[in-house]
């Protein structure tokens, strides 16, 4: 199998204010929110990163959507390093989280076609996309209601489609089915099972357990920044259940690192 | 070759053009309300000064002096009623203090004589004296009480006429101003603060919305995880931004221009916008898209600095103030600086520059210089915006 995203050593320091020193209780003027993290995910495969609030999960994710740079490692994603070729990297991926909102003021129609134009896909090719991903997310009768005007759940269903209008090979979900209802949720799962059938790698990060037997091949657990286990699904599993041991993992490392 | 810049114009455009209301409060309103406004000051200037010019104000008077002269300058500016008695005389004061007349005016009973007297014999206390009595909390009655007395000192002087100045004669014109010149000078002085605060009222609507409110609302990073470069971004937004900025500069110049006959009064009968040539207009037109641009890059940079709109539009308000008071150096001072470096400064050669066009004192060089230097800042701050967009800090910063 080919290895599309490698993460090696990622590590990632956030400044903290004095207020946030004093709410977290302590002393330090930096916090290590991604400490020498590595992973690496193939090429057709769902890789979920499960960890509680605060794991580094999210600056994970930002660091390989090149949105942040690390202090030190690299992540090479489909032949492209995020330090040297970010450009590159994000013309091959696709990153959705609830961070990264649309224009209120848009229709979701105006936004497919502004952010093709940015991605440069020709225009034939965007209105094929656009029928394809407004059909599979129920988009069409909402293509002229303004974003503002839209519920939660289509609101989310608009930016996934709309961060596929490159129809990438990697596709990076931060908490794909957080805030929304169980049907729209649904939703969302069966479009990823859809997406790996059609050889996409999708990185999902998430603190539900479920989402993870549901949908992943591999999984990686972070704990306080650091990946502490990192295996297929049924390996790290050791023929428990995810949440059982998951905790198990979490006692053990919290227990080593004498936090 | 493919651009981004282009792209993220076309979206800025949409994006304000798409509201109406923004559009509407932030291009065609500066201008309606400029000009209502100096009309209604321009109106209200003139009507304060001006009494009912077909109406001559009624003027008591107490022993009217026989003199032709006299009577007949009298008579030129008011409605002479004559008075008989003390008694009438009371009552009219009495008129004047309920302002139910204007102006009564009480002549010693020897005027006529009196005047004649060759004053260097007789001491100053036997000057005849003239009573005026009026109330200057009644605008008429003032006015009434000003024409009078010039009335009386013109008079005065032409007893003792010892020369002229200035006699009128036809086809002798005394102020030799040009047109132009007159034109030039209060253009010169008023409309280069005029024009920067404009500018910097239609940024600072338009900036703060676009960058702080982008941030604010979570669509920058958005925009930041396509492969767009940063620096088209910055610059999309930047171009997209002076653009509508211009337009609501030019909305204010254009009701300034328009009202600005009404609030000189008469003494714009001259002031005209075509004595300007075509070169003056090219090189303003520099100037300001050159300044805009400054404006926009600075404006922006705030934004980007700032965490939402309404913080962005409090850094602003300090920057508005300097530029106020580097405009008001227009006013003052005799025309546009001779130093050459002064032309490198921002905001200042900008100033400066339009004080030159406006007063026909136009030097390519130093304008060039402003042109070239607000651009060069431009860049700059184009740079720096890059940089920002590149930071994240920056982008989320919350």
């Amino acid at each position: 199998m080919k290895e599309l995203i490698q993460a090696n050593h990622l590590s990632k320091t956030f400044k903290l204010s004095a207020k946030q020193q004093k709410i977290e209780g302590t002393k330090e003027k930096t916090k290590t929110a991604v400490n020498d993290l590595s992973f690496t995910a193939y090429e057709g495969e769902i890789f979920g990163l499960l960890g509680p609030n605060g794991a580094g999960k999210t600056t994970t994710l930002r660091m390989l959507s090149t949105l942040i740079r690390p202090d030190s490692g690299d992540a090479i994603i489909d032949g492209s390093s995020i330090l040297n070729n970010a450009e590159d990297v994000r013309s091959k991926i696709a990153f959705l989280t609830t961070d990264l909102k649309l224009e209120d003021f848009f229709t979701p129609n105006y936004l497919f076609d502004f952010f093709s134009e940015l991605h440069q896909i020709p225009k034939e090719m965007t209105a094929e996309r656009k029928k394809m991903l407004f059909g599979i997310f129920g988009i069409d009768k909402f293509a002229e209601v303004k974003v503002a005007n839209l519920s939660t759940g289509m609101k989310q269903k608009v930016s996934l489609a709309i961060s596929l209008v490159h129809w990438p090979n990697v596709i990076i979900f931060d908490e794909p089915t957080n805030g929304l209802d169980v049907l729209t949720a649904k939703v969302v799962t069966d479009f990823l099972l859809d997406l790996k059938k059609q050889g996409k790698t999708v990185i999902v990060s998430t603190h539900i357990f479920s989402l993870i037997e549901k949908v992943c091949d591999r999984v990686g657990v972070v704990v306080d920044g650091h990946m502490i286990v990192c295996d297929t699904l049924e390996a790290v599993k050791n023929g428990l259940s995810l949440e059982d041991r998951f905790f198990e993992i979490y006692k053990e490392s919290v227990g080593d690192r004498d936090v | 070759m493919y651009n981004a810049i282009i792209t993220i114009f076309k979206k800025e455009i949409a994006r304000f053009f798409g509201d109406k209301r923004t559009a509407f409060s932030t291009i065609l309103l500066p201008g309606i309300m400029i000009f209502v406004m100096y009309s209604f000051m321009g109106d209200a200037l003139s009507n304060q000064f001006s009494v009912d010019e077909d109406e001559k104000t009624v003027c008591y008077v107490q022993n009217l002096p026989a003199d032709d002269t006299l009577q007949g300058m009298l008579q030129s500016g008011f409605t002479v009623k004559e008075l008989s008695s003390e008694k009438d005389l009371e009552k009219t004061k009495e008129d004047i203090i309920n302002k139910e007349a204007d102006l009564c005016v009480v002549f010693p009973e020897n005027f006529e004589k009196d005047v004649h007297i060759d004053r260097s014999l007789v001491s100053a206390d036997n000057t005849p004296e003239v009573q005026i009595f009026y109330n200057s909390s009644e605008t008429a009655s003032s006015a009434a009480f000003q024409t009078m007395t010039a009335l009386l000192d013109e008079f005065e002087s032409l007893l003792a006429n010892s020369f002229d100045v200035n006699r009128q004669k036809d086809g002798v014109t005394f102020d030799l101003a040009s047109d132009e010149d007159s034109a030039a000078s209060v253009f010169a002085s008023m409309l280069p603060m005029l024009l920067l605060m404009f500018l910097f009222s239609g940024t600072v609507a338009v900036a703060p919305e676009s960058i702080a409110g982008e941030k604010e609302r979570g669509t920058i990073a958005t925009l930041l995880v396509t492969p767009a470069k940063r620096g088209q971004i910055a610059l999309g937004k930047i171009l997209a931004l002076s653009f509508i900025a211009l337009l609501s500069g030019a909305s204010s110049t254009i009701g300034t221009i328009i009202s600005m006959p009404k609030l000189m009064g008469s003494a714009s009968d001259n002031l005209s916008g075509s004595v300007y040539s075509v070169t003056d207009y090219l090189l303003l037109a520099l100037v300001i898209l050159s300044t805009v641009l400054l404006l926009v890059t600075a404006v922006s940079l705030i934004s980007a600095f700032s965490k939402s709109i309404k913080e962005a539009q409090t850094y602003c308000s300090p920057l508005i103030i300097v530029a106020a008071l580097v405009g008001i150096t227009a006013m003052f001072g005799d025309g546009a600086s001779t130093n050459t470096v002064h032309y490198i400064i921002p905001l200042y050669n900008s100033v400066q520059s339009m004080v030159q066009i406006f007063s026909f004192e136009a030097v390519q060089t130093p304008i060039l210089l402003t042109v070239l230097s607000n651009i060069l800042y431009s860049l700059i701050g184009a740079f720096g915006l890059t940089k920002m967009f590149q930071s994240e800090h920056i982008i989320f910063s919350k």
